[in-house]
């Protein structure tokens, strides 16, 4: 069954030495054109794309608010789609993935309900709305910090990944109601703009500066939840023989 | 399968029985809860009637919070869970007997409560109905997906703040579309498409909770 290139492949991250060594080349594969990316798209929100017809300069907070929304909705299906892996195919490296993503993906979904906020003030006139979206964004918001609390909380490290693998599998029905909700609830929050089909309503010299931002931050993500990962490899296996030879060496 | 869904329920039920002060203490909270609410308003009747939706779902959901440990707590402590994780039966059947006669227990006395609580905040008969129809099928759903949540947390410190904060999120979605409906029949607007709703929030927790509920009692041990 593993006889192809692209299975042997895959089976080598299986390994956590052989993961610990090759994600560091990787998280600085990730870094710097995220950063890179990240930097062009906001610098050009700013001070590139031209004023909106109807905000003004109060829209630019976009190109913030939108990829931080975005990769909040990612983070949770990521853990999702490790959560499922990490319960039917035990591979530990599924559950530090889940682990070493909650605070990232939790961070990014309060960078978008407080930039959403901020935005909302001066164009709604109001901080904060009951509304669908920013009600389900919430939501999944409380859904990261019940992974984490759940991960503190439970002694042994494998028993608490595969805990927080069913609460992420169990609460990713969130996901497609904050994504639908424009759809399915007319209230405040406006409908989608960007569709990845085609037809967006959103001017070219607009978009990409957007496009160029999310794909800059969902590589920083990458990087962020790479860092942590090692670092739960590390204390994880901190008493096998690969890291404690790694960490002679290193004196 | 059956014989043992059927076992497993009459067993529970005839332990709740035997436990009927439990029960007894969890409708005093209720009551007491929503006295509680009432006094921290003015007691307006006005506002009484347009918060009633909220008052009655919350105690209805810190009720049921409070009972939710009781689910698994007994047979944990002597035993009998790991019988089960061992039997050849699957475990998901056993966990929706169990969740079945908890919800008997629990939720089932809170809805026939809700009509009295319905009359001490002033909802008109119309909502009543709405209240109950939203109430029957809401809770059953809550009582699922409490269940995860109570299987997760099992032998946990601190388990039931926990259990809440996990379960809370989860929780939203019953709560909106129930106390949506019963807002609705007390204003005056069709309430059955939330009901539908409902519905569909319990479909989907009884065809796929109890293999969560498996799942999340088989956590850690292997």
């Amino acid at each position: 069954m593993s006889h192809s290139p692209v299975m042997r492949w895959l089976h080598r991250f299986g390994s956590l030495p052989y993961f610990y060594r090759v994600s560091r080349i990787w998280a600085w594969c990730l870094a710097l054109p995220g950063l890179a990316m990240a930097g062009y798209g906001v610098y050009a929100g700013l001070a590139i794309v031209p004023p909106d017809y109807q905000q003004g300069d109060v829209f630019r907070i976009i190109y913030i608010h939108v990829p931080s929304a975005w990769l909040s909705l990612f983070g949770y299906t990521a853990m999702a789609a490790a959560g499922v892996v990490a319960l039917v195919w035990r591979l530990k490296i599924a559950e530090i993935f889940i682990i070493a993503a909650a605070p990232v993906g939790a961070s990014f979904t309060f960078v978008a309900l407080v930039t959403g906020a901020i935005w909302g003030e001066p164009t709604w006139g109001t901080w904060w709305v009951w509304d669908a979206r920013l009600t389900s964004e919430l939501i999944l918001l409380f859904l990261y910090l019940g992974v984490i609390v759940l991960h503190q909380a439970i002694e042994s490290p494998r028993t608490a990944a595969r805990a927080c693998a069913l609460l992420a599998v169990v609460g990713v029905v969130n996901v497609p109601i904050i994504h639908y909700s424009v759809v399915w609830w007319n209230t405040l929050h406006q409908g989608s703009t960007v569709r990845p089909l085609g037809g967006s309503t959103m001017e070219t010299d607009m978009l990409v500066p957007l496009l160029v931002s999310a794909l800059g931050f969902t590589l920083i993500f990458g990087w962020l939840t790479l860092w942590r990962m090692r670092a739960q490899l590390l204390w994880r296996e901190r008493r096998s023989r690969w890291v404690t030879r790694m960490i002679d060496n290193e004196r | 399968m059956l014989s043992v869904f059927w076992a497993v329920l009459q067993r529970d039920l005839w332990l709740a029985f035997r436990q009927r002060g439990a029960v007894a203490h969890q409708l005093l909270f209720f009551v007491l809860v929503v006295v509680l609410f009432t006094l921290g308003t003015n007691a307006d009747p006005a506002l009484l009637v347009a918060s009633a939706p909220a008052i009655v779902w919350m105690a209805v959901l810190l009720s049921l919070l409070l009972s939710l440990q009781r689910l698994f707590q007994m047979d944990h402590e002597d035993g009998t869970l790991d019988q089960y994780r061992l039997s050849p039966e699957p475990l998901a059947v056993i966990a929706l007997a169990k969740v079945l006669a908890w919800w008997t227990a629990s939720a089932l006395t809170l809805v026939i409560a809700a009509p009295l609580i319905g009359l001490l905040l002033g909802v008109p008969l119309a909502a009543t109905w709405a209240m109950l129809a939203s109430l029957a099928l809401g809770t059953p759903t809550l009582s699922i997906v409490g269940a995860i949540a109570s299987a997760l947390t099992l032998s946990l410190p601190r388990a039931g703040l926990l259990l809440s904060l996990l379960v809370f999120p989860l929780y939203v979605p019953v709560l909106i579309f129930g106390s949506g409906a019963m807002h609705a029949a007390i204003v005056g607007l069709p309430y059955v498409g939330a009901l539908e709703l409902l519905g569909a929030l319990l479909a989907l927790a009884i065809s796929l909770g109890p293999w969560a509920i498996a799942a999340a009692l088989r956590v850690g041990q292997y």
